[in-house]
């Protein structure tokens, strides 16, 4: 299943981190993510961290493509 | 378009759906097959009516990235007889409890009072293992490299914490040998990958070059929302009226070239590859992922001595033609009439991302688009 969502880091604790899901607050794994900062945004699948999300990238992609229709 | 409220604007929607006609009428309308690999995409291309949208002649085919679907039966029996071992608790994913096994399955054993639990993280089944010292925790590991690296990290926090009854019994699978395997099908016709978006965060879209390289196949990674899913499929066209074939990233928020390297080397150092047997496919070479030798304490098949035993049953059950692309779920004659989410006979039906449960969820919506595959 590719199911991952993408969630928030509140607060770090080794290789713990309680994050912001839309609202709801879960403690996940972060052991597999390189560097986690608080305030990033990660992919949470199966209880763990398993990649960052860009969101930078992410808006880019919205702004991109709404210039271009203008 | 009628579908669910879409997180973006109509128009931005249009204009993609718009440049793939025009590009399919450059290349005067001719038939092109399009994979998408993950059974999550499968739900998504239903979920936002992609399907509908999209110029006739583009084929969406449904591949078999659907980690439950893939699974064959001989997995499930095994499973299924370590329900009759003293102290043994199984911990297992959600949607495996109702696939079937050659007599039955893992929910009607668990009403029947079989220690079968469903968890959401392997963690949880490792947190059993230490709340319940004299009970021998086992854990079903299915899943692609997303959810491998997970277990990997949960064995090494056992290995930290000396603990001794936490098994896994991996059924552990890895996607590019199954598209080799679908390329080189003489069966099947695949202009186009839409290539897996959370197995690429963690592998990298590197693992995808060979099919452009070697099988000169466009690829492109994508998320799962409905621009992503348009632009990727926009991308995947663009190159093959370009006649170019090339490994493009649509999903980049989330996936680079090379992925999460911190987790391939756990997975790395966990598992290894080896030959497997996939639903619909038979044995694809380096396609599974079995513990190395130096974790052969939590090895499940190791520790309980399982044997697997292939289970050749006569069934009307299409499954493995699904999985390939080559027919949709409404061609096979269980479709509905036997098989249902509630009675489902085969794993296309028991998975939340089986071909055959998405199929069914959003059939009402499939107006035109859905055309037989076989070439």
């Amino acid at each position: 299943m590719c199911l991952a969502i993408p969630a928030k880091i509140i607060s770090i604790k080794n290789d713990s981190a309680v994050v912001d899901i839309s609202g709801n607050f879960r403690e996940i794994n972060i052991c597999l993510i390189e560097n986690p900062k608080i305030g990033e945004y990660v992919l949470l699948h199966a209880g763990f961290a398993i990649e960052r999300v860009d969101t930078e990238l992410a808006k880019e992609l919205y702004d991109y493509n709404l210039k271009k229709i203008e | 378009m009628n579908r669910i409220k879409d997180i973006y604007p109509e128009k931005l929607l249009q204009k993609h759906i718009k440049n793939i006609h025009q590009l399919t009428e450059l290349m005067d309308n001719r038939t092109i097959h399009l994979m998408e690999v993950c059974g999550t995409h499968t739900m998504s291309v239903y979920r936002h009516g992609i399907k509908q949208v999209l110029p006739k002649s583009i084929h969406l085919l449904s591949g078999p990235g659907c980690p439950v679907c893939v699974t064959p039966t001989e997995i499930i029996d095994a499973v299924i007889e370590l329900t009759n071992i003293p102290n043994v608790i199984l911990t297992t994913f959600g949607d495996i409890i109702k696939v079937p096994g050659s007599k039955t399955n893992l929910r009607k054993l668990k009403g029947q009072g079989a220690e079968i639990h469903i968890v959401y993280s392997s963690l949880d089944a490792l947190e059993y293992a230490r709340k319940y010292p004299n009970k021998k925790i086992v854990f079903i590991g299915v899943g692609f490299e997303t959810t491998a690296p997970t277990i990997a990290a949960t064995i090494l926090l056992a290995e930290k914490e000396n603990i001794r009854n936490y098994y896994v019994l991996s059924a552990h699978k890895v996607i590019p040998p199954a598209m080799r395997a679908l390329v080189e099908d003489k069966e099947i016709q695949i202009d186009g990958f839409i290539c897996p978006g959370h197995v690429s965060s963690i592998t990298g879209a590197k693992i995808y070059e060979f099919l452009a390289k070697e099988y000169h196949i466009p690829c492109v990674v994508a998320g799962f929302e409905s621009l992503d899913i348009l632009l990727a499929i926009e991308m995947l066209i663009r190159q093959i009226y370009e006649k170019r074939a090339l490994v493009e990233v649509q999903y980049n928020r989330s996936v680079s070239w090379n992925g999460n390297q911190k987790a391939q080397l756990v997975l790395e150092q966990v598992f290894e590859p080896m030959d497997d047997n996939w639903r619909g496919f038979g044995v694809i070479p380096r396609s599974g992922l079995k513990l190395k030798s130096n974790y052969s304490q939590f090895d499940a098949f190791k520790k309980f001595s399982i044997k697997l035993i292939e289970s050749q049953q006569p069934t009307a059950c299409i499954c493995g033609d699904i999985l390939r692309g080559m027919k949709l779920p409404d061609e096979c004659k269980l479709y509905r009439r036997i098989c249902t989410p509630e009675n489902p006979i085969g794993p296309c039906m028991v998975s939340s991302e089986g071909a055959c449960a998405a199929f069914y969820k959003y059939e009402n919506i499939e107006l035109s688009g859905r055309v037989p595959t076989i070439i």
